[in-house]
């Protein structure tokens, strides 16, 4: 069967629109449930996140808070935002630019206790990248703008 | 003198592109004769940038500190090589390469497309002169590379350590080459839509560069993959990390292209379409170097924020596009019909292949650009990693890799062929696998387990088109089609392998002890300090076993000195079933130190597809060129 040119032209208009209009609602209804909020701890004591799902939380590590289980790879630390701390804890290697008293953010899941679950640390990556969420807080990475301008 | 000199090149290349567009509007309008100068201007204003970026070369290998970007960037302590190539592992000087690889595409336009009709030709080279026009701009205006520090500092800052390897000098810049390359068929598309009619002789016209744009994207993608695999040290090759996404999206447009243009080329059919899949491909290289460039995203890419430069581009990238795009809304209804075609048809899986591309590019470019877009309308931050891109983007990407085992079995115009026949087997093997996979690996998802039947019925299907021809008398295009589509096989079988059957362990042992990961026995001997030009480490002695002959690995974790950094150096031990992928953490002062171990089977395959896939894409493009030149020989 040959379609009519005109016709044909027609369908495949349609279709390229319906393949736009499917690429949205398909990843509408993706982001829906999977995409990862940024909390604060203060966020987190306020109990503004929910327990079980994907999100990060973002903050300092509080000095004299790192302690390493007996297995030797799993860490616990608290992160702080000058209002509130919550516990993290962790099971893998830290990142280089891992800290005490330095910018952080954890990947993973509250618990039911709203101890937080981490399955991936994200730290300052060197002196001039550190995640966006937390430029604001550190007075050394805005002492590297000034020097870059 | 040298970096006034390299300034002075490039201010002298903006404004010959000046020139140059305005002698092409004039030339399109039919006011003037300027077929020869148009052609003129683009090759000298080609060579003005590689000239720059030579100067640009020079200043880093002989680091004179007295410029800003090799004092902020540079050591005198670095390695040579990366002394060179740090020129474009920092914004400017990678902008700079940018604009070299736009300027030179722009001459290569103009010295090697002269079979087609003049006014298409001289309008796609003045819509390549805007192009270079804005981008030179952003160069002068907000990212000069030439700047000069006074008074000079005695020792640059260095770069980062994660940028001192041998994958830095490769992949920028064949991902520049991808980016830019596609900026001819944006031009091409932009010029035909202007000065004429889009007909086979421009997709023709077009068809090398949507090819060689997209083997150097591949290749560039595959390379930064495997780059990301070893030198992060997290075991995984993907990360849908933002900047990776941002070369993925040209690359899913270009693959579209690659496809369309073909129909185009052989059966006149898909005009306006082919033209708007141009425009966007282009458009994608554009946003991908917005996401990189503005440095607006989370990423272990992004280096500076700066938001003048991010404005710039995302200024021009408005330009741009919605130039293309209302240029395209005007003429589109213009275009001469193209020839129609049957339901049951290559051009019609072409056409399917065509819509599942763009919906996942699509889903893609939502995925990657939301977390942006949430901010800035409610301020809430938030990320879009794997769970969504996996769970959206996959069940698509095996609907397209069914596609691909029928699609090239299918004629053009439809005549009916026994396609069942040889589709019966490769069906049957993925079938019988999928019931394997579902019995025997309860624990794995269900993607991998769909990707591994997918995996093992195209390893046969992508071979079915050769079923039946003499080797010797198959055109190279379809050797070259068959090549690439296995490798889409090999990778799949490489990424479902690697999720469904890798092993990891994570523990702390002290020297003397061993751990078992997999079928491997990993004896950790012991720790010692070593040292390089710029670093100092500490080494783990890893001796790995399984049955026979012994792997001795050495992971360690180094310390950079300018600037001062930690890096994990991951050891891995590369064998035909598979890598085995060790990462040495930290001490706990005790005696024990924390070991992260993965046994990946068959990992390698991923990157050994996407290589197959660029080396299917070369014969093609050989394919062509040859046949282009006896076309001209004959004439």
């Amino acid at each position: 069967m040959i379609a009519r040119p005109k016709h044909q032209r027609m369908v495949l208009v349609i279709l390229a629109v319906a393949a736009v209009l499917g690429a949205a609602l398909l990843a509408m209804w993706g982001l829906k449930d999977r995409a990862a909020y940024f909390y604060t701890p203060a966020d987190v004591v306020a109990g503004k996140a929910s327990t079980g799902k994907a999100m990060r939380l973002g903050g300092m590590v509080e000095r004299g808070s790192v302690q390493r289980d007996e297995d030797g790879v799993t860490t616990r630390f608290l992160v702080e935002d000058g209002e509130a701390r919550v516990l993290v804890t962790y099971r893998g290697i830290l990142p280089d630019l891992f800290r005490e008293g330095s910018g952080v953010v954890a990947e993973g899941k509250l618990a039911a206790d709203r101890s937080f679950i981490a399955n991936n640390i994200l730290a300052k990556h060197d002196e001039r990248y550190m995640p966006p969420e937390l430029g604001n807080q550190s007075a050394e990475h805005k002492a590297g703008q000034t020097l870059r301008q | 003198m040298t970096p006034e000199a390299g300034l002075a090149a490039l201010w002298l290349a903006a404004a010959l592109s000046l020139l140059g567009l305005f002698l092409s509007v004039l030339h399109v309008r039919g006011k003037v004769e300027a077929d020869r100068p148009v052609r003129g201007l683009a090759i000298v204003q080609g060579l003005l940038c590689l000239f720059a970026f030579a100067m640009l070369l020079t200043v880093f290998a002989q680091t004179d500190l007295s410029v800003a970007l090799v004092a902020e960037n540079s050591h005198s302590a670095k390695p040579f090589i990366y002394k060179v190539a740090g020129a474009w592992g920092n914004h400017e000087g990678s902008m700079l390469l940018w604009v070299t690889v736009l300027g030179l595409s722009g001459a290569a336009l103009a010295i090697f497309s002269r079979r087609l009709p003049s006014r298409i030709l001289i309008a796609a080279l003045g819509a390549q002169a805007a192009l270079a026009l804005g981008f030179h701009a952003f160069l002068l205006f907000a990212s000069n590379p030439f700047a000069r520090l006074n008074p000079a500092p005695v020792e640059g800052r260095g770069l980062n350590p994660l940028l001192q390897d041998p994958g830095l000098a490769f992949h920028p810049p064949t991902l520049y080459l991808g980016y830019v390359g596609l900026s001819v068929a944006f031009s091409l598309a932009v010029g035909a839509m202007l000065a004429g009619d889009v007909d086979r002789s421009l997709a023709r016209a077009m068809r090398p560069w949507v090819l060689g744009a997209w083997i150097f994207l591949t290749l560039g993608i595959t390379a930064g993959s495997y780059w990301a695999y070893y030198e992060l040290g997290w075991g995984g090759w993907w990360f849908w990390d933002p900047v990776e996404n941002a070369s993925l999206m040209p690359w899913l447009a270009a693959t579209a292209l690659v496809h369309s243009v073909a129909v185009l080329a052989s059966r006149n059919a898909l005009k306006a379409w082919t033209m708007m899949l141009a425009v966007i491909a282009f458009s994608m290289s554009m946003v991908g170097t917005f996401l990189v460039r503005s440095g607006i995203l989370t990423s272990v890419h992004s280096f500076a924020v700066d938001p003048t430069r991010g404005a710039f581009i995302l200024a021009l990238l408005g330009i741009y596009v919605t130039a293309a795009f209302v240029l395209f809304a005007v003429r589109a209804g213009n275009l001469r019909e193209g020839a129609p075609f049957e339901l049951v048809s290559r051009e019609a899986a072409i056409v399917v292949n065509n819509l599942l591309l763009t919906v996942i590019l699509g889903i893609v470019f939502i995925g990657t650009l939301y977390p942006l877009i949430a901010e800035a309308l409610s301020g809430e931050k938030l990320s879009v990693g794997a769970p969504y891109f996996n769970a959206v983007a996959g069940p698509l990407a095996i609907l397209l890799g069914i596609l691909l085992a029928v699609g090239p079995l299918l004629s053009w115009r439809g005549e009916s062929r026994a396609i069942m026949r040889k589709l019966a087997l490769p069906a049957l093997i993925a079938a019988t696998t999928l019931v394997i996979a579902i019995l025997a690996l309860p624990q794995a998802g269900l993607l991998s387990k769909f990707g591994l039947a997918l995996a093992a019925g195209l390893l046969p299907a992508a071979i079915a088109p050769l079923t039946g021809r003499n080797p010797l008398h198959t055109p190279l295009m379809t050797w070259g089609m068959v090549i690439a589509h296995l490798g889409v096989a090999v990778a799949i079988a490489g990424m479902a392998s690697d999720s469904a059957f890798t092993v990891e362990k994570l523990t702390a042992v002290k020297p003397g002890e061993s751990v078992n990961v997999g079928p491997w026995l990993v004896r950790f001997e012991n720790v010692s300090p070593v040292g390089g030009p710029n670093w100092t480490a500490v080494e783990a002695e890893l001796r790995a076993s399984r049955g026979g002959g012994v792997h001795v690995l050495h992971p360690q974790s180094r310390f950079f000195t300018d600037p001062p950094t930690e890096t994990n150096e991951a050891a891995i031990e590369t064998l035909m079933s598979g890598q085995l992928y060790t990462v040495l953490g930290k001490s706990d002062g005790e005696g024990r130190w924390q070991l992260r171990l993965w046994w990946k089977p068959l990992v390698t395959l991923i990157w050994f597809g996407g290589v197959l896939i660029g080396l299917g894409g070369l014969i093609a493009f050989l394919g062509h060129a040859r046949r282009s030149w006896r076309r001209k020989a004959f004439e």
